[in-house]
């Protein structure tokens, strides 16, 4: 087991440990090159704390499992460097914001998802199997639109760091409209005008304050705010009779 | 801990946006009454007038030009947000319009007061 260095070697970690009500626990975890804060969290479970709960798969910023606050933001943890957020050799760990806590860092992610649904994040075919591939043209506007938002891993980092799903449970949030402006944007796909309705009814993409924490923390480099602010429009112009067919 | 992730631009803009607003809306019931004392009598409106001679009633008419330049600049910015094509110019837009407002604060300092 690696024991904790000299403290200019150790990094002073504090986790949040129970549910709602709980509290923080310190732990000294020894600092190493290229270490993430994953790294720090796994090193916890399995020699300071076994019972510490937290969520991650793939390790390599795939799966959008392992996302926490990191000294107050938050962050997908398996691709952030200690080095570059714990300067001074702190960290202090938290669940992720606007999302039910179960328990630890864990969270339960069914409220997130759940809007994706109802904001209709789902593709509807327009082929069967039995007919040819779809031509899909890269340099389309509307395909460029979807490229720059389609590689969301669904970490829900942007959701934890809305003001507005704090202040509004009906609010679908960055992720889910995202998704929605993805999909009307898909020449391929048979239920635009379905997705644009869905995302643009109460607590749909109207609701957003373009405030950009979305942006700010998209871990991906995704821009959701100029995605709602696409649906916004397209809603206004489908008013206008000129929406998607 | 958690106004980290709020420490950006936008939120800033934002916050500049609803401070303007509330403190523009506090300043109209004044603007309202002040105007109808002119139906009372023009003796009446000329007294506060008056008023507007003091350095600190000046200070404060010219920190309601600066709110109500930041304020139509917060505004147009989210309108040009959502209504123009995206062109990735956020913090262009939010840079802008602090600009401008300084630049309303200095001309209305120099021609104005």
């Amino acid at each position: 087991m690696p024991s904790a260095g000299s403290p200019a070697e150790t990094l002073s970690v504090e986790v949040w440990r129970g549910r709602d009500e709980g509290r923080f626990e310190r732990f000294s975890v020894p600092h190493r090159a290229s270490q993430t804060v994953l790294d720090v969290v796994t090193w916890i479970q399995r020699h300071a704390e076994p019972a510490l709960a937290y969520r991650f798969a793939c390790r390599v910023g795939v799966c959008g499992s392992c996302a926490m606050t990191v000294n107050g933001r938050p962050r997908w943890t398996c691709r952030t460097h200690v080095s570059k957020v714990a300067a001074d050799g702190h960290l202090r760990i938290e669940p992720l914001r606007n999302l039910p806590r179960i328990k630890d860092l864990a969270v339960d992610l069914a409220p997130f998802f759940e809007k994706w649904q109802r904001a209709q994040g789902r593709f509807t075919p327009s082929r069967t199997r039995y007919d040819g591939l779809a031509e899909v043209n890269p340099d389309a506007p509307a395909r460029k639109a979807v490229d720059a938002g389609i590689e969301c891993i669904n970490c829900a980092v942007c959701y934890a760091a809305c003001d507005v799903v704090s202040w509004d449970d009906e609010y679908l949030g960055p992720a889910a409209l995202n998704r929605a402006w993805t999909l009307v944007n898909d020449a391929r796909d048979a239920d635009r005008k379905g997705v644009l309705r869905a995302a643009s009814r109460g607590g749909g993409c109207h609701t957003c304050h373009s405030h950009g924490s979305c942006v700010e923390h998209c871990p991906v480099g995704i821009n959701p705010t100029a995605g709602i602010a696409g649906l916004k429009r397209m809603s206004l112009l489908a008013l206008l009779g000129r929406g998607p067919e | 801990m958690i106004f980290r992730s709020r420490n950006h631009l936008g939120v800033w803009a934002a916050t500049a946006h609803r401070a303007s607003g509330v403190l523009l809306a506090v300043f109209l019931p004044i603007h309202f009454l002040v105007l109808g004392l002119a139906i009372e009598s023009a003796a009446a409106l000329d007294g506060v007038l008056a008023l507007a001679e003091n350095p600190l009633v000046k200070l404060a008419e010219w920190g309601l030009v600066v709110l109500l330049t930041v304020h139509l600049a917060c505004g147009a910015r989210v309108m040009a947000l959502e209504f123009l094509p995206w062109r990735d110019s956020r913090k262009g837009l939010i840079g802008l319009g602090a600009l401008a407002s300084l630049a309303v604060g200095v001309v209305f300092l120099f021609q104005v007061l």
